[in-house]
């Protein structure tokens, strides 16, 4: 069930669970894979005694993977040619997130097809992790 | 801003290889054969095994300078037989990322070997209610492949908080 860029229209969007229960194993895949060892993401006995927080922190790098993923996902018939966000509070092991991308715009660019994508991203609260953009080519 | 190739004392190598970017994708969850299975027909569509958007964040393993990693005989800040200690760049806050910004001028491929220039960009403070003074810095990182080619651009602001926040 793959979406095409060139089959977008202005408003059309995708939501999609990108974590569930997000465990404290995960955070450490992440620190391993990216070479991120910060204690405050993986060491709770750090985090909490000397950097003073409730437990460790995931990686804003990790959400912002896990925002990706909302992307890649569903255009997997597309090229991400640019993508940004900002980091707008702190994500917990125990979280659960989820995304929406948002098709801004559509439009060609030297015969390609592009689309810009709004992105938000939030926690079983509904309050907002991450919110940023994208921008799709079609493969 | 002038491109840096030139900047031989603040670049390093970072070659991008298959089994590293399988355990980055690992870690974000992914199930996408692109990025480990080449023999995959969506795989080959795209040429070969590509690397997941956020990839070059795996760059810090290769940087010389990256202060995030222990290293062999000198002391590190976690936790062993005591809780740690605060780093002293920090102060009584936190150093957090605030933004961080990707542009992707072509695929990053496995095999690929970047060399990865940074340089810092524009610095600026504000006043936090929460959080007290927060120090906004900026880091363009440019990543040019073996071809010479500029592959990606990243653009991150971190934020170094007076005080410890929580959301």
């Amino acid at each position: 069930m793959s979406t095409k860029v060139h089959d977008l229209a202005v408003n059309d969007s995708h939501e999609a669970v990108l974590v569930d229960d997000l465990s404290r194993t995960q955070i450490a895949m992440y620190a391993g894979a990216s070479g991120d060892f910060n204690p405050l993401h993986s060491d709770e006995v750090y985090a909490t005694q000397v950097a003073g927080y409730p437990s460790v922190i995931a990686h804003g790098a990790l959400t912002m993977g896990l925002t990706a993923r909302l992307v890649t996902d569903w255009l997997d018939e597309g090229e991400v040619t640019g993508f940004g966000v900002r980091f707008l509070r702190q994500v917990w092991p125990g979280d659960t997130l989820t995304g929406t991308a948002t098709v801004r715009a559509t439009g060609v660019e030297d015969g390609r097809d592009v689309v810009e994508l709004d992105l938000v991203t939030v926690n079983q609260k509904g309050e907002q992790v991450v919110a940023g953009y994208a921008r799709v080519h079609g493969l | 801003m002038p491109e840096t190739q030139d900047q031989p004392n603040d670049s390093f190598r970072f070659p991008v290889e298959a089994g590293h970017i399988m355990m980055f994708a690992r870690a974000l969850g992914e199930d996408n054969p692109c990025y480990f299975d080449p023999e995959h027909e969506a795989t080959r569509r795209r040429g070969g095994v590509i690397a997941p958007p956020t990839f070059v964040a795996a760059g810090a393993h290769f940087d010389p300078d990256w202060p995030y990693r222990p290293r062999p005989d000198e002391p590190w800040f976690g936790s062993g037989a005591g809780p740690g200690t605060a780093p002293a760049s920090s102060g009584a806050g936190t150093s957090l990322h605030a933004e961080q910004h990707y542009e992707f001028h072509q695929p990053l491929r496995a095999g690929d070997v970047l060399t990865v220039s940074r340089e810092q960009g524009e610095t600026w403070e504000k006043q936090s209610r929460r959080a007290g003074t927060l120090r906004f810095s900026t880091e363009i990182s440019r990543y040019h492949n073996q071809d010479g080619h500029l592959v990606v651009t990243a653009r991150r602001v971190r934020v170094i908080t007076e005080r410890t926040v929580e959301s």
